[in-house]
């Protein structure tokens, strides 16, 4: 019986995993607002899904999704992109990001997110990414930028 | 009044449904107003990065419609881009956005936005958006 319960407990933590991470960070906050859903993931990447939705519009006659949405889009998969690499859950404020919007996403289209962590320092990680709506070869933005870690002290956590 | 419901007329459906308001308007330009809920945390207690960035951005096409009326010109507007840099961590209470156009040309505008919770001074965030302005046909 002890030994079963040590098979439960393994030396190693268990590495990160979007794919079971992603439902869990969105609940009850701004990402689980915007209905965020996991699609795939790499070593260093993931891509996650922005489902079209009438309340997110830009502009009401377009059915076009607006573009704040899709800055939170590629902030969420920055995060997840960067523990996904790290292989670790770990507090982090996102320092700077630059959203370029190639063109309009197609009326009543999903827009997906696929960031991919090129760079991880010390303290910083670097971004890039496109948001594209089903075909990754046409982007509608591209997006880059920098995300700090915060120190796993508690008080330091509680200061933000 | 009348200038707030205008500026809020303008606002989009995302902005309506994320809970941004137009808290007053300052010499023509709207200060947009959002309270702290569960669509805009981010990490427990504090504000989404995402949340921030589409309140700057509000507020970035709330003053270039503002200006574009006053001057009577009719155009639409498309986003070229927007640089967010992250100041400090937004706290779970009001947050407030202004944007200050520093050009506004023949076929685009280049705007610098901030966004502030407590103190105007030290703002939490700040953004340089460019925004392509197409006159519509007469």
């Amino acid at each position: 019986m002890a030994r079963q319960s040590f098979a439960l407990m393994p030396d190693e933590p268990i590495p990160f995993d979007p794919a079971l991470a992603a439902p869990l960070l969105g609940k009850g906050s701004h990402n689980g607002w915007l209905g965020l859903r996991y699609r795939d993931h790499g070593e260093d990447w993931v891509e996650l899904e922005l489902p079209w939705r009438a309340d997110l519009l830009g502009e009401e006659e377009e059915e076009v999704l607006a573009s704040g949405p899709i800055i939170s889009l590629m902030d969420m998969a920055s995060g997840l992109s960067i523990w996904t690499r790290k292989k670790l859950f770990q507090p982090i404020a996102t320092l700077d990001l630059r959203v370029d919007y190639l063109r309009g996403s197609k009326p009543r289209a999903s827009v997906f997110g696929r960031v991919q962590c090129y760079h991880l320092g010390h303290s910083a990680a670097f971004v890039r990414g496109i948001a594209h709506d089903g075909d990754a070869d046409d982007p509608v933005a591209h997006m880059q930028g920098v995300f700090m870690t915060i120190a796993t002290d508690p008080r330091n956590f509680a200061r933000g | 009044m009348a200038e707030i419901n205008a500026a809020s007329g303008q606002l989009t459906p995302y902005a309506h449904s994320l809970g941004i308001a137009v808290d007053r308007v300052e010499g023509g330009v709207p200060v947009l107003v959002v309270d702290f809920s569960n669509a805009v945390e981010g990490r427990p207690g504090a504000l989404h990065g995402g949340a921030i960035s589409g309140l700057l951005e509000t507020a970035g096409y709330a003053a270039l419609r503002g200006e574009l009326d006053r001057i009577e010109r009719k155009a639409r507007l498309k986003p070229i881009n927007i640089t967010v840099e992250f100041l400090s961590a937004g706290k779970p209470r009001q947050t407030f956005s202004k944007a200050r156009i520093t050009k506004l040309g023949r076929r685009t505008a280049n705007l610098v936005v901030e966004a502030w919770q407590v103190n105007r001074d030290r703002p939490i965030a700040s953004a340089v958006m460019n925004v392509m302005v197409k006159d519509e046909e007469p």
